[in-house]
């Protein structure tokens, strides 16, 4: 597609950027953003994980053994908040900024001081929310959701915290999404067309779009939870002719794009890993565009599936659930397209191929889950117990995280310039397989049987199954480590890494040498 | 010499699995009609779900097996087929409707509430459920049974205690119901949402508080139905039961009468406590039991309530100082806040007794003995 300039080579000698901290913390280099985001996202990963190993410890066997129900539900309150805004999303913004400009022949994000300061308030965000666990009266105790009226009348103290930094996340988000928009449509290199974007570009863009639409919508709701608490509105107060239901539907109507914030760009990664290691071109290019346009769109006519147990009337009942199960269409055109473009390829299976084969697996298992849960009188029994825990567990950890891991080794070469080692990624691979089942599996028996979710304590027959959910999660929690080790080791050195170190990889960050240099394509490079 | 493992791995993941409870890994049939016909949908969609995942996970192992390149596969060049494609969108859009049309006609009928014989009003607060016989006028309050040396063992004391058999799952007092008559359940709350739930009845109803929803169940067969509060409901959420004991029409006429002539005799217990005077001891020992299984959920056991989320009572200004504000907070509640009005749940006798206890508990010396008619005074029957 292009070769590269020499020029680049040249701009690394010619940048004057500061030393040490000072380099970090001014950088508009969209890399050295990506880098942080993603080390961000990690941290943030383990840190919620802990809490997580808190969660499960404490359900480890019946009974209050450890800690005690209020902290109990700021655990699993803040666990929740802190992998879906600190953990997934960031990983996915650190991989945007790291490769958005790379695939589309672009020598940096379109607005890069922006991309500085929605990276920087990030921090800023989860320090608040962290402290707010150490204030009297404890942290956000009302689960991720934050159903008013447990969130305003009979919320803690600590509740401004919460919404403050919501609003700050929500900001950063807004942000990294204006500047995903702007690079992709004013930023490509001459020749590539829309319709030549990589996968990954193309689900980012409407991932940006997805954000750009629906944080204002958690920016208004947690707004209101903050007047309904501190300054006596009554949004979601009967007694002053709010209605609590409404909560939930301005909830949902951002948090049900959200769950696809999540999962988008996931598709792109995997339609990017599946051909390069079955070394055939994607099968359904254009239909993969149109799928995730279509699930995009239905997005923001099914967000009162979460909502079946409310008393809504039956034709909305019906409309939800029609709406739902539709989505199960275009979700399921990627699943066989990715399926068959493994079909007659020559496969090898690397790290990052294990990671995209278990998501394709895995996330259709939660695929299958959702579309149980789609069906309202079912839905009526699922709804709210551990059978909810494991579907959404299944599509975002072994989804959206395996998804990320699966990048983070498909790409590591290209952003250090050594391999990584493949024996240890392997090992990190299968721990976490084996791992992960053995936590979130069983969950879908413990929710058919009756368990609910966000309960501190349970009947005696769900203690074999809690049991062993929580070897499971301590399995998989420890699993983590390995991939800290192997990011490590590949920073500091190893095998050095060709320009394109997978035979089958397409796209123009490998026409890059590796590591990628600290400007991207500095004159874009010519597609046809 | 991979594969062996795995498939040890997965052999052995599958036996601890079901050396777990097998019995207990399903969705309950129930008793109803409906929670057939719900049993029914999910046994279907589960099924199907697994056939397609053979199908396709298949297809694709397959491929892992046959198509890699250690086996000497070369790469076909195809990457698009538009007949194909809009096979397998066709298909699964049949699927789907061949799922809709069952689950379109149980959720109907799920949602017809007209024409039931009995209705029962089930109102959800912090946490506990209270049931009212709407066409029999009376009412009552529904506990957790299982004492808390039964699952608190946040200091390691408790260890050894044994938990029975219904550990978390039984109230002092189960919802009592007919078998063969359709009955209506209005739910809604007093404080942040709950949710009603039932698995055996198939029945789940968020009880929003100032909104009254609705639900029904024609129970089929005797029994105790066991079911839990589904919605986070705040500190206790996980200690907040639902038990239904579901009994013969003739037993129900028995058991209704009976309660009947328990109200008539607490109205005339009332009336005797109002004329009495209440001891100091007395009211100590009965304030106490009633403290711990009312109030300490939220202020403790020791009265230091929990900084910042429930008040201290422990050298409270108000319990040392005043004393009708004291009264008063306790019949009434304090609107806006985790505190219930407790007039509608105890007695004027329980009321006096736990305000006796609270200003003469925890190194407090006031020696006011409250008597019936002081809190008779506020409101309390």
């Amino acid at each position: 597609m292009s070769t590269l300039s020499t020029a680049q080579e040249h701009d690394e000698h010619h940048d004057h950027k500061p030393k040490g901290m000072m380099r970090w913390i001014l950088t508009t280099n969209h890399k050295d953003i990506g880098s942080m985001y993603l080390i961000f996202s990690f941290a943030m990963f383990l840190i919620g994980g802990a809490m997580a190993m808190v969660i499960r410890a404490e359900l480890y066997q019946p009974g209050l053994q450890i800690v005690e129900p209020n902290f109990f539900n700021q655990m699993t309150t803040v666990h929740g908040l802190i992998m879906v805004f600190g953990a997934v999303m960031p990983a996915f913004t650190g991989l945007a900024n790291w490769l958005i400009p790379m695939m589309i022949g672009a020598p940096d994000m379109a607005l890069p001081r922006m991309n500085n300061w929605s990276f920087w308030i990030l921090p800023m965000a989860f320090a608040i929310l962290l402290s707010s666990l150490f204030m009297e009266g404890g942290g956000p105790n009302f689960g991720w959701t934050f159903y008013a009226p447990l969130s305003t009348t009979y919320a803690p103290d600590s509740t401004a915290l919460f919404v403050f930094s919501v609003h700050i996340m929500g900001i950063s988000s807004i942000l990294g999404a204006i500047n995903v928009v702007v690079t992709i449509i004013n930023m490509r290199a001459p020749g590539m067309t829309y319709m030549k974007m990589p996968l990954f570009v193309w689900t980012w863009l409407i991932t940006a779009f997805l954000l750009i639409a629906v944080m204002p919508v958690l920016a208004a709701t947690v707004t209101m939870v903050l007047t309904d608490k501190y300054f006596a509105t009554s949004f979601f107060s009967a007694a002053g002719g709010g209605d609590p239901v409404l909560f939930q539907h301005i909830f949902w109507f951002f948090g049900h794009p959200e769950v696809y914030i999540m999962i988008l760009p996931s598709f792109g990664i995997i339609s990017a890993i599946v051909p390069a290691f079955s070394r055939k071109k994607l099968f359904g290019y254009s239909s993969m565009v149109y799928a995730t346009a279509s699930i995009a769109l239905l997005s923001f006519i099914v967000w009162a599936h979460h909502m079946f147990t409310t008393g809504m009337p039956v034709a909305a009942e019906l409309f939800f659930m029609y709406c739902t199960m539709l989505i199960s269409v275009p979700t399921g055109v990627k699943v066989f397209n990715w399926v068959a473009t493994m079909w007659r390829g020559s496969m090898t299976f690397e790290t990052p191929m294990l990671f995209a084969i278990a998501f394709i697996v895995l996330f259709t298992i939660g695929g299958f889950s959702g579309l149980m849960l789609a069906i309202t009188p079912a839905d009526f029994q699922y709804h709210d117990t551990y059978f909810v825990v494991a579907h959404f567990h299944y599509v975002l950890v072994t989804g959206a995280i395996f998804s990320i891991m699966a990048a983070a080794y498909y790409w590591l070469p290209k952003w250090t310039g050594y391999m990584y080692d493949e024996k240890l990624g392997k090992l990190h691979f299968w721990a976490s397989l084996i791992s992960v089942n053995v936590l979130f599996f069983p969950m879908h028996f413990l929710g058919l049987a009756g368990m609910p979710r966000r309960v501190p304590d349970y009947a005696l027959q769900f203690a074999d199954f809690n049991q062993l959910v929580s070897l499971g999660g301590f399995a998989f929690g420890v699993s983590q480590l390995i991939f800290l080790v192997v990011v490590i080791k590949c920073a500091r050195g190893g095998e050095k890494a060709p320009a394109k170190p997978w035979e089958g990889a397409e796209g123009l960050e490998w026409d890059m040498p590796s590591p990628a240099p600290y400007h991207s394509h500095t004159t874009p490079p010519e597609v046809k | 010499m991979r594969i062996k493992i795995i498939i040890i791995a997965v052999l052995g993941m599958i036996s601890s699995v079901l050396s777990a409870t097998p019995s207990n890994i399903n969705m309950t049939r129930g008793v109803t009609d409906i929670s057939h016909r719900v049993y029914d949908l999910h046994m279907t969609i589960l099924i199907i779900c697994c056939l397609i995942g053979v199908v396709v996970f298949g297809a694709m192992f397959y491929a892992i097996v046959k198509h890699r390149k250690s086996q000497g596969a070369v790469a076909a060049q195809f990457h698009e087929s538009t007949k194909v494609e809009i096979i397998w969108t066709v298909i699964p859009f049949l699927i789907l409707i061949g799922m809709a049309v069952p689950a379109t006609k149980t959720l109907i009928e799920m949602e017809d509430n007209s024409k039931s014989d009995i209705t029962i009003k089930v109102t959800g607060s912090q946490w506990k459920w209270h049931y009212e016989y709407f066409d029999q006028g009376f009412g009552f309050y529904s506990l957790l049974a299982t004492p808390a040396e039964q699952f608190d063992n946040l200091d390691g004391k408790n260890t050894d205690v044994a938990k029975g058999e219904h550990y978390l799952l039984e109230v002092d007092k189960p919802l009592v119901l007919p078998i063969g008559k359709k009955i209506r359940f209005l739910v809604t709350a007093d404080d942040v949402i709950h949710s009603w739930w039932v698995p055996a009845f198939a029945v789940k109803q968020d009880a929003n508080p100032g909104f009254i929803n609705e639900a029904w169940t024609i129970i089929n067969e005797p029994g105790i139905y066991r079911g839990q509060c589904a919605e986070l409901c705040g500190k206790d959420h996980g200690y907040m039961p639902v038990v239904v004991k579901a009994v013969t029409q003739d037993e129900y006429a028995v058991w209704l009468d009976e309660q009947k002539q328990s109200v008539i005799q607490a109205k005339k217990d009332a009336e005797q406590a109002l004329a009495s005077t209440l001891t100091m001891e007395e009211s100590m020992t009965l304030g106490e039991s009633l403290y711990i299984t009312r109030c300490a959920a939220c202020h403790q056991p020791n009265g230091a309530g929990i900084p910042g989320v429930f008040p201290a009572l422990k050298n409270s200004p108000m319990i040392l100082n005043d004393r009708a504000a004291h009264i008063d907070i306790v019949v009434n509640g304090k609107a806006g806040t985790a505190m219930q009005a407790f007039k509608g749940q105890l007695t004027a006798k329980e009321i006096a007794a736990i305000v006796t206890y609270e200003r003469n508990a925890w190194g407090h010396d006031t020696g006011d003995v409250i008597q019936v008619s002081d809190v008779d005074a506020k409101g309390a029957k």
